[in-house]
């Protein structure tokens, strides 16, 4: 997975700068684009974009997909999907997007088609099967019996041999390694039912399994197919989160115009402009420009860095206010970005450690169930001295124990419970997420991009004049910093009116000026102003009026919604939380204390955090990690479960075990309860289970389980444990 | 009970003819957009001639 990781580590948010132009590296005839349109809703929507999208000219067939919300397009292969993108704002609906290559959901396509046709083999098959054996089971007798089981077999042994595959290939992989799994028990009963059942029909016998052995396979691959289901439709948007992230760069060629060129094809000397608000795609250094730069992904710091000729750049970093020429030093798998992916491996070793509640149960059930039917052969065969009796009813006791129930008891839950979660934005990835949610006991925030959105907000308008007010708010307005944005946001919000100015220009990494009535004003970095800088602030800019000494704005990052209630609802659960950030002391108290949060951490490091996560989980402490950053990723890899928000780094994303789709944070809280109650389910699911076999059980070894009766425990404890999965809210 | 000798064959293989159906309609992506289809039917862009 680390190596996956490196490719993709480059692919950010703010590499989309260029997406005015060429997008696939295009093949000879024609081209293959796919849009993503969040807004599509209704069979009008349906034919209005692919109407509208037939019409550009060089479309050759335009097919929406409304499930997956999506628009799959061919085109002559000088057509891009930037050309298609006003075409549909035009129509009204938002579109983005996809990189093809990203999204290969192909694969998991074809598995869950796969797993689909052998649930219906199985499905038919046993229902034929079952219609026979119910005439037998009515009374059936001699000759009649005898075909009826002939047929049965002659359907049962192909269909077996089909739809059972899965099994018997997991059963072959642990066998191999020397291991047992769920599958073995499972591979074993279906033989042994099927050669027993053969050999009692050959002789003109009362009881055939046939419809048992084929009842297992169907209710084990609904099991199966379920599962497959909720994988494939949380890679499925993952895939979409990275696939939006079109990775492109401006290359200046050796004349100087600047070239849209995919990052995979930038080499080490190549220059590189990147525009204001876009991302570094590669290391390298400053030749050309001043701007200001956000490195909050990758430290945690808030306040953005000056920049200029000579400064070095990592890839990753945001270009704030002016545009940037920069020769690439590292690319691709060498830059800074990937050195974060040593301390991902180390602390990925910790991870696999986990067994999920299914192996565990697995690991107890497979060896007893073994031993079980064993000392049943022994001895009804010491006790009667008779193959065929013996061979019957440990044919008997393997499927009457047959884990059909426990096979349905996970994925019945982790599907409802996927589902639950998806609808209030959270996608879990991985299969045992869920399981390792529900035993948190501590939770890591990170800061920047996690619990605060980013973006700034002004705290001390109210110490100034409306007129110094609506000076700043026309300076500000000159600027796309972040700073100055807030500001905007602030003036908006009080209504205030910008002043008349004239002359408003933008000084790359030191800020803006202008002039009203004649007067010179200026807003931007103390040191520009010619002012000290205000003590124990944590963001400020100062406002230059030509009257008197420049005066300070301070700011605060500005919550992300919801952080306030899933950090109290967290505690009120019982957890405790810790803050953890790169950034500086100041700012991280503040926050800390704002959010009611009593540990926190400043200025810490991505190994300081991973080692204050393993530090925490040897003292014994299950914890949830959330964050964003690239200085976050080792400590999400290593942490007992993760979450990271959509807006986090392709990295940060890979690495965690659940993303946050919404801008939201209150859903956590409501996940860890969810995921509480999804593992009591599951535990409840595997007691119903082994309740049923504790019965049937002691039927079975003391011979007395006859075909009905195992047909009666496997569909009464599978239909029981699936209608509890759905208990779940 | 002879009859049963000719209606088993018969619903095995009207059974069988189900189950043909189904893998045919797995096999030529049916159910990739189920969403979508469901609506296309209520779409009136092509009652009188079927798209070219």
């Amino acid at each position: 997975m680390t190596a996956h990781t490196h490719s993709r580590l480059a692919v950010c948010p703010g590499c989309v700068t260029g997406s005015d132009t060429q997008v696939e590296p295009a093949p000879p005839t024609k081209v293959s684009l796919a849009l993503s349109l969040p807004t599509i809703h209704c069979q009008a929507c349906i034919s209005k974009v692919e109407r509208g999208l037939a019409k550009v000219p060089g479309v050759r067939e335009a097919r929406v997909n409304l499930t997956l919300k999506r628009a799959f397009v061919e085109a002559a292969p000088e057509l891009h999907a930037a050309d298609l993108i006003p075409v549909l704002n035009d129509l009204g609906y938002e579109s983005h997007e996809l990189d093809l290559a990203t999204l290969n959901a192909t694969a998991s396509n074809q598995q869950g088609r796969d797993l689909a046709m052998r649930l219906a083999v199985a499905g038919f098959a046993s229902m034929n099967v079952m219609l026979l054996s119910v005439s037998v089971w009515a009374g059936a007798s001699d000759a009649t019996r005898d075909m009826f089981h002939w047929i049965s077999a002659a359907i049962t042994i192909p269909a077996v041999a089909f739809a059972g595959q899965p099994f018997f290939k997991n059963a072959w992989a642990a066998l191999r390694v020397r291991r047992l799994n769920m599958d073995v028990p499972i591979v074993l009963a279906l033989l042994l039912a099927l050669v027993t059942s053969l050999w009692e029909t050959s002789l003109g016998g009362e009881h055939a399994y046939f419809d048992a052995a084929l009842t297992l396979v169907f209710f084990l691959l609904v099991g199966r197919f379920l599962d497959q289901r909720t994988r494939a439709a949380a890679r499925s948007a993952a895939e979409e989160l990275a696939a939006l992230e079109v990775p492109n760069a401006m290359r200046l060629d050796p004349k100087g115009n600047p070239q849209d060129v995919p990052v995979r094809a930038l080499a080490v000397g190549d220059k590189i402009l990147v525009r204001p608000g876009g991302r570094m795609p590669v290391d390298g250094e400053i030749i050309e420009g001043k701007s200001e730069l956000d490195r909050s992904l990758l430290t945690g710091e808030t306040v953005p860095v000056y920049a200029e000729t000579g400064t070095i750049v990592s890839a990753g970093e945001v270009n704030l206010t002016g545009p940037l020429t920069i020769l690439a030093t590292a690319v691709g798998e060498d830059t800074s970005l990937h050195r974060m992916a040593d301390l991902v491996a180390i602390a990925e070793s910790g991870r696999s450690r986990y067994t999920s509640l299914a192996d565990r149960a697995a690991k107890l059930y497979a060896p007893g169930v073994h031993i079980l039917s064993a000392l049943a052969f022994v001895g009804w065969y010491l006790y009667t001295f008779d193959l065929r009796t013996a061979l019957n009813i440990a044919a008997a006791v393997l499927i009457i124990t047959c884990p059909c129930a426990l096979g349905l008891a996970v994925p019945a839950v982790t599907t409802a419970a996927s589902g639950r979660l998806f609808k209030k934005g959270l996608l879990i990835k991985n299969a045992t997420a869920m399981e390792r949610l529900a035993v948190v006991d501590t939770v890591v925030f990170d800061k920047t991009g996690t619990l605060t959105a980013g973006t700034p907000e002004l705290t001390n308008a109210e110490l100034y004049s409306v007129k110094d007010l609506s000076i700043a708010f026309a300076l500000a307005q000159g600027s796309e910093h972040p700073l100055a944005r807030a500001i905007v946001k602030a003036a908006h919000g009080l209504n205030i009116e910008a002043a008349p100015i004239t002359d408003l220009c933008e000084i790359p990494g030191f800020g803006t000026e202008g002039y009203v009535a004649g007067q010179r004003v200026r807003l931007g970095r103390a040191g520009w102003l010619g002012v000290d800088v205000v003590p124990g602030h944590l963001t400020s800019s100062y406002l230059d009026t030509g009257e008197g000494t420049p005066r300070v704005f301070t700011f605060v990052d500005r919550l992300r919604p919801g952080a306030h209630e899933a950090v109290s609802a967290l505690q009120t659960a019982g957890k405790t939380v810790i803050l953890m950030s790169g950034d500086n002391e100041a700012p991280v108290e503040h926050l800390a204390a704002r959010l009611n949060i009593e540990h926190w951490h400043a200025n810490a490091l991505p190994l300081t955090k991973l080692q204050e996560i393993n530090a925490m989980a040897a003292a014994g402490r299950t914890v949830l990690m959330v964050g964003d950053g690239l200085n976050d990723t080792a400590a999400l890899t290593a942490a007992h479960v993760s979450v990271s928000p959509a807006s986090a780094l392709d990295a940060a994303r890979v690495a965690s075990d659940i993303v946050l789709l919404g801008q939201n944070l209150e859903p956590l809280a409501d996940a860890c309860r969810t995921a509480e109650q999804a593992t009591r389910r599951i535990r409840e699911n595997f007691r119903m289970a082994t309740f049923y076999n504790v019965v049937a059980v002691p039927l079975a070894v003391a011979g007395l389980a006859t075909p009905l009766i195992a047909a009666l425990a496997m569909s009464l404890s599978s239909i029981t444990v699936s209608l509890n999965a759905l208990r779940l809210r | 009970m002879t009859v049963i000798s000719y209606l088993i064959p018969i619903s095995l293989l009207l059974g069988g003819v189900g189950l043909a159906g189904f893998l045919y309609t797995l096999k030529s992506r049916q159910y990739d957009d189920p969403e979508g289809d469901a609506r296309r039917i209520l779409n009136p862009d092509w009652d009188d001639h079927p798209k070219p």
